[in-house]
């Protein structure tokens, strides 16, 4: 059980894969791609949690000494998942931008750029 | 939106507005900090925007985007205060005056808020550049998706 | 304040894009003389540390610590995000300074006020602290955090014409390539502090045994950073991005590639040097290397745009250099030598002359109003300068005799030759016809009979573009003063700096 994290991110991250491979909507692509960011984040977050352990505030630690989860995953799981609505708002501001000018958001028969 | 809808927005934007003050506020204390606060800042202009439209609101752009600057131009001069020393040297913690107050021990208590130096105002920063960058964020697409932009 | 220098090339930027926007809402003077000043700063920030680097070694700065040199707390472990600049950092830094500059040179007349001045110089200073930040980190996830910023920096800016559908189209198919190949790093970030606890780059490379996963992490970082540096099965935003982008973003762009490839080389060579640096994958990135060199020079030959073909030019440079980094990882001594010094000399000759030849397409476009090869004719009696500039970066871009790109170029192939003639052999025969495709262009645009009206270019262009053909120029005549005094450096870091490196970050 204790790869069950590891298991369901990875299975996020294939599902973010599969919708980028069999989807031609532009904001489908966009969510593919946030799902395989979930993935990763859940993924890191996994990363540092000791069984057992207490939320690693020192303040609201009890007298007896307990294992603390790992902080560090945290912060680096928060700096992703800023990192990505950043991205994402981008993508989704570009999708809008092709469907003023296109109408449509298929990728299909939006691409002028080939070859 | 319907009159529930807008009802029950009025309710919730001052709580969520003061939720999302106390989590950038004791950000160096509780889980939370800048950016939670500010996504749940940031919630409220989603909100509504939802109930009321966005068109009401747009003049708020020109409030959000230069309160972003100035949160982000805020962090980077915090950050430089430290320079005596080395860049994003905490200068102010212990030095008791603003957020210098000593440390309590450890073991269980509220903490103390007037603590962790120039942390807090980088929450603060942080809070104001994700209020502002967010929620302009969630206007102009708004604004943006309209047919007449 | 020379000791914060590496800090201040990354801060000053980064403070600088934020307080442009308000300082153009006072006056727009003022903001130019204020953007001026950052990108001045910030250039000679980038120098004085290249300066320490090749002169003192590795130079090493903490953050939040007591002092910058404190990058080890009591216990011998790194907790702290550190600073790590060597030769090579220091080499990229010079490369990022020189595109910086010159596309700031450039910008300031060629982006016009109505169409969002004030946001492009923004985002330009953004993307620059963004790579400054990638080639001088130290830290792992915090490389991984400077490569988002570039990338939504640099997307931003190729949908920069927003006016236009097709940018949106490129920087949307951009954001997806970049944002992928930011996750797949990100994963292996993961791994390697899910295994080691740790996230310094050199506590990692002392830690790093060539276990299952360490094999899994390098493959996921090469996997990414190839998809940003656009080698060949990920090469597809390349041209799209280079060909829409405004012309000075298109030469920091060109610049940020060269970071991926800069990541490349800190990643095989520093960060997995001890366990797994094997001849394989010195192969592996060499087929790739020759993959893109063939795919992107053939694909050049079809265009009818001319950003684009010049974009296809650029990411057949890239191959190069991909080829020079895998022959140099197959013979770490010898001819891999050879090959790291062509490879990474090729990298400044190719942010000159990419870099002119795309600040020359930006002119036409903006004298012409168009860059389709058909439709163009004759500018070469109007603009002058620019038909000049243009064949002096197109000849450099081939790798003709008395300019940069053959000393540079020369070394790939000898080195190459030794490892295998037949790579050598493609790689010389790809670059003959990119000589061809180059010269059509040239002949198709700037020659024959006036085919539309064109004004030249104004002075700060030209400017721009007269730096870029003085380098080109000046490293073509003298090649070995400049292998000798910034390139050598960087090689050495490479091949035989990562027991300082350690040392100069961990002590001792």
């Amino acid at each position: 059980m204790g790869n069950m994290p590891f298991v369901v991110s990875m299975i996020l991250v294939a599902i973010g894969f599969l919708t980028l491979i069999t989807r031609r909507n532009l904001i489908k692509l966009a969510i593919g791609i946030s799902i395989i960011e979930m993935g990763v984040n859940l993924f890191l977050v996994s990363l540092g949690y000791v069984k057992g352990g207490i939320a690693p505030i020192y303040t609201y630690a009890p007298p007896e000494a307990r294992a603390m989860v790992f902080p560090t995953p945290q912060a680096l799981t928060l700096t992703a998942i800023v990192i990505g609505l950043a991205t994402t708002a981008l993508m989704l501001a570009f999708a809008v931008v092709i469907y003023r000018h296109r109408g449509t958001l298929d990728a299909g028969k939006i691409r002028e750029l080939r070859g | 939106m319907s009159v529930i809808v807008r009802t029950v927005s009025r309710v919730v934007a001052p709580v969520a507005l003061a939720f999302g003050a106390y989590v950038i506020m004791h950000g160096h204390l509780t889980p939370g900090g800048g950016f939670q606060g500010g996504a749940v800042v940031a919630s409220v202009v989603a909100l509504l925007v939802v109930a009321f439209g966005c068109e009401r609101w747009r003049k708020w752009t020109h409030v959000l985007l230069p309160l972003e600057d100035v949160g982000a131009m805020a962090f980077v001069i915090l950050a430089f205060l430290g320079v005596g020393a080395t860049f994003f040297r905490n200068v102010l913690a212990g030095s008791g005056g603003l957020f210098g107050a000593p440390v309590p021990q450890l073991g269980p208590n509220p903490g103390a808020l007037n603590t962790a130096g120039t942390l807090p105002l980088m929450n603060w920063a942080v809070g104001f550049k994700v209020i502002a960058g967010l929620g302009a964020v969630v206007l102009l697409l708004a604004l943006f998706g309209r047919e007449d932009g | 304040m020379l000791v914060h220098a590496p800090i201040l090339a990354i801060a000053v930027p980064l403070l600088g894009a934020f307080s442009l926007l308000g300082v153009s809402y006072i006056n727009r003077t003022l903001r130019n003389v204020w953007a001026c000043l950052i990108a001045a700063f910030t250039s000679a920030m980038a120098v004085a540390v290249a300066i320490r680097a090749f002169t003192e070694g590795v130079v090493v700065y903490t953050l939040g610590a007591a002092s910058p040199t404190e990058s080890v707390t009591a216990g011998g472990f790194p907790i702290r995000i550190v600073l790590a600049v060597d030769g090579l950092g220091a080499f990229m830094g010079l490369i990022a300074a020189l595109a910086g500059v010159v596309a700031f040179i450039y910008c300031f007349q060629y982006l016009r006020e109505e169409e969002g001045k004030s946001l492009g110089l923004s985002l330009l200073l953004l993307l620059w602290a963004g790579i400054l930040g990638m080639v001088y980190t130290g830290d792992l996830f915090n490389f991984f955090v400077f490569l988002e910023i570039t990338s939504i920096a640099a997307c931003a800016l190729i949908g920069y014409r927003v006016w236009e559908s097709r940018p949106a189209e490129a920087a949307f198919k951009t954001m997806a390539m970049y944002t992928l190949g930011g996750l797949l790093v990100l994963i292996a970030v993961g791994i390697l502090y899910g295994e080691y606890d740790a996230l310094n780059i050199a506590y990692l490379s002392k830690a790093i045994t060539g276990s299952l996963l360490d094999r899994l992490a390098l493959g996921l970082l090469l996997g990414g950073l190839l998809m940003k540096a656009g080698a060949v099965p990920a090469h597809m935003w390349a041209p799209d991005a280079y060909g829409e982008a405004p012309a000075m973003a298109t030469i920091v762009l060109v610049a940020n590639t060269q970071a991926a490839i800069y990541a490349i080389l800190r990643v095989v060579f520093t960060l997995f040097g001890g366990a797994l640096a094997s001849p394989g994958i010195g192969w592996l990135i060499a087929s790739l290397g020759i993959a893109t060199v063939l795919v992107a020079v053939l694909m050049a030959v079809v265009q009818r745009h001319l950003g684009r073909l010049i974009a296809y030019g650029a990411v057949s440079q890239l191959g190069y250099m991909l080829l020079a980094v895998g022959v140099g990882l197959v013979a770490r001594g010898g001819f891999g030598e050879v090959a790291l010094t062509g490879g990474i000399f090729h990298m400044i000759n190719d942010a000159a002359s990419v870099g002119l030849l795309f600040l020359v397409v930006g002119a036409v476009r903006r004298a012409a109003g168009s860059v389709d090869l058909p439709s163009l004719g004759g500018l070469g009696h109007t603009l002058r300068w620019e038909a000049g500039f243009f064949l002096l970066g197109a000849l450099a871009l081939a790798g003709i005799p008395p300019l940069n790109g053959f000393a540079s170029k020369f070394l790939i192939y000898e080195s190459t030759f030794r490892a295998s003639p037949i790579l050598a052999a493609l790689a010389l025969l790809a670059s003959i016809l990119l000589l061809a495709v180059v010269v059509r262009a040239f002949q198709g645009a700037f020659l024959g009979p006036r085919a539309r009206e064109a004004s030249p270019a104004p002075r700060g262009m030209l400017v721009a573009m007269g730096i870029l053909a003085l380098v080109i120029i000046v490293f073509g005549l003298f090649p070995g003063f400049f292998i000798e005094r910034i390139v050598s450096p960087a090689v050495q870091a490479v091949l035989t700096g990562r027991e300082a490196y350690l040392a100069a970050v961990l002590g001792g």
